[in-house]
């Protein structure tokens, strides 16, 4: 299968800070991958990195073989990119904008544009700042969309919407990838909403990726544990622990397993995908609290969240 | 036509879900041989899930020759589940009677009984897994 976006060591310094660092990553084409990390992790940092709207400071990266900065010609018209909080021009009209994207992007889809947001009831001659938040970040996916990128990056889509706008969104989101296959990848902090429309997932936690794979194998691979009280050394041999609790009398451990679990003095139980999540982010919540103060606030975009 | 649905909670694989909704619906009749499953698109509008997922569950179930996919038409059921189940119910019923009787006498309670019985379901599932 082939990859949509592969980084090498890739690494963003500001200043003294590191946002994101030796990050490796590769993502097959065809999949809606999350990208899931606490405020602050380098999720901006890397989607801007990956459609070339920052420099790196050592590493590789590239979708489809080809560099967003170097080969900017061949690699930005497969790409699309929805900023954070889906900015668009307000004072524009929805029909303004889809010429605006006509005029910048020469393989624009008006048709499906129009179709789209014919299908949405989002009228063509409401200026962006009167529709509700719902509705621009419709216009925002449908703008990207239309621009018919075979990667699709969207920073945070979903933060600032209700429950039943983020369903909608989300749908429209699938449909577009059942309809043509783009490969997405979408930041989120939670996985929540997430967890029915992803097959792929990155964890990234203090500037670097925690885990990264199908998301149905890395159910299958991590479990609860839980047994009486006991020391974690003989399965962290050949399992990974990934959190570890005690009692004086009960031990409770999520690992990822490394190949079949003998455990006969342990009670296994599945581990939802929340669980499983905020346990690696709060595996690195010791690091994250010794970096400097400015480690979290080194993306001004996500601080206010 | 079936309408899907996802309990986002149940722990159950989503491409499975849709596959035990549709051997669901088999078993009880609701589809039947010649009937057209939702096309992905129709699911994903349905209930916003990832198209790969929807494929997937399609797979599987035409893996088991329970339905076939038509080029440029759809999916279609092929075989039904009616019948050959519902035969075997009433035996399986009566040993389970048998069982949870056994299970009272040495002094099960509801709850033990049902934790007993998840714990082993469970268990038995892992096998299986493991196994395939």
């Amino acid at each position: 299968m082939s990859t949509a976006l592969e980084t090498t060591k890739l690494s963003k310094r500001y200043g003294r800070t590191w946002a994101l660092q030796d990050c490796t990553l590769s993502l097959p084409a065809g999949r809606v991958a999350a990208l899931i990390g606490p405020n602050g992790a380098g999720k901006t940092t890397l989607l801007h990195l990956a459609v070339g709207l920052l420099e790196p400071t050592a590493g590789e990266v590239q979708a489809f073989g080809l560099s967003p900065l170097r080969q900017p010609g061949e690699a930005l018209p497969r790409l699309g990119f929805v900023a954070q909080d889906t900015p668009l021009y307000k004072g524009f009209t929805v029909a303004e904008l889809l010429t605006l994207g006509r005029k910048l992007n020469p393989g624009f889809d008006d048709a499906l544009a129009r179709a789209r947001m014919q299908k949405l009831g989002i009228p063509l001659n409401r200026r962006a700042g009167k529709l509700s938040g719902g509705q621009q970040a419709q216009v925002a996916l449908v703008l990207a969309l239309a621009k018919r990128p075979d990667l699709l990056l969207l920073d945070e889509p979903l933060s600032s919407l209700d429950p039943l706008a983020r369903r909608e969104f989300l749908r429209t989101l699938m449909d577009a990838v059942a309809e043509s296959g783009l490969t997405v990848l979408l930041s989120s902090h939670i996985i929540g909403d997430l967890e029915r429309v992803c097959d792929y997932l990155v964890i990234l936690s203090a500037s670097q990726v925690q885990l990264a794979g199908d998301m149905q194998e890395i159910q299958r691979t991590h479990k609860r544990l839980i047994g009486p009280r006991q020391d974690e050394a003989a399965l962290a041999s050949v399992h990974t622990v990934i959190e570890a609790s005690h009692t004086d009398r009960q031990t409770t451990l999520l690992v990822r397993t490394n190949g079949p679990l003998f455990a006969p003095s342990w009670e296994v139980q599945e581990v939802s995908m929340e669980d499983m999540v905020l346990a690696y982010l709060s595996q690195q919540a010791g690091d994250r609290v010794q970096a400097p103060p400015s480690a979290r606030e080194q993306d001004g975009r996500e601080v206010f969240q | 036509m079936i309408e899907f649905h996802l309990d986002s909670h149940s722990g159950v694989a989503a491409y499975l879900q849709l596959v035990q909704q549709v051997k669901q619906a088999l078993r009880l009749g609701r589809l039947q041989v010649g009937d057209q499953l939702p096309t992905v698109r129709e699911a994903v509008a349905q209930i916003t899930i990832n198209p790969n997922t929807v494929l997937k569950a399609y797979r599987e179930l035409e893996r088991e020759g329970l339905v076939e996919s038509r080029p440029g038409q759809g999916t279609f059921v092929q075989r039904t589940l009616a019948g050959t189940s519902l035969s075997s119910h009433a035996p399986l019923r009566r040993s389970l009677v048998r069982w949870l009787h056994s299970a009272s006498e040495a002094g099960l309670d509801n709850e033990s009984v049902l934790a007993l019985f998840m714990s082993t379901f469970q268990d038995t599932q892992n096998e299986h897994e493991e196994t395939a």
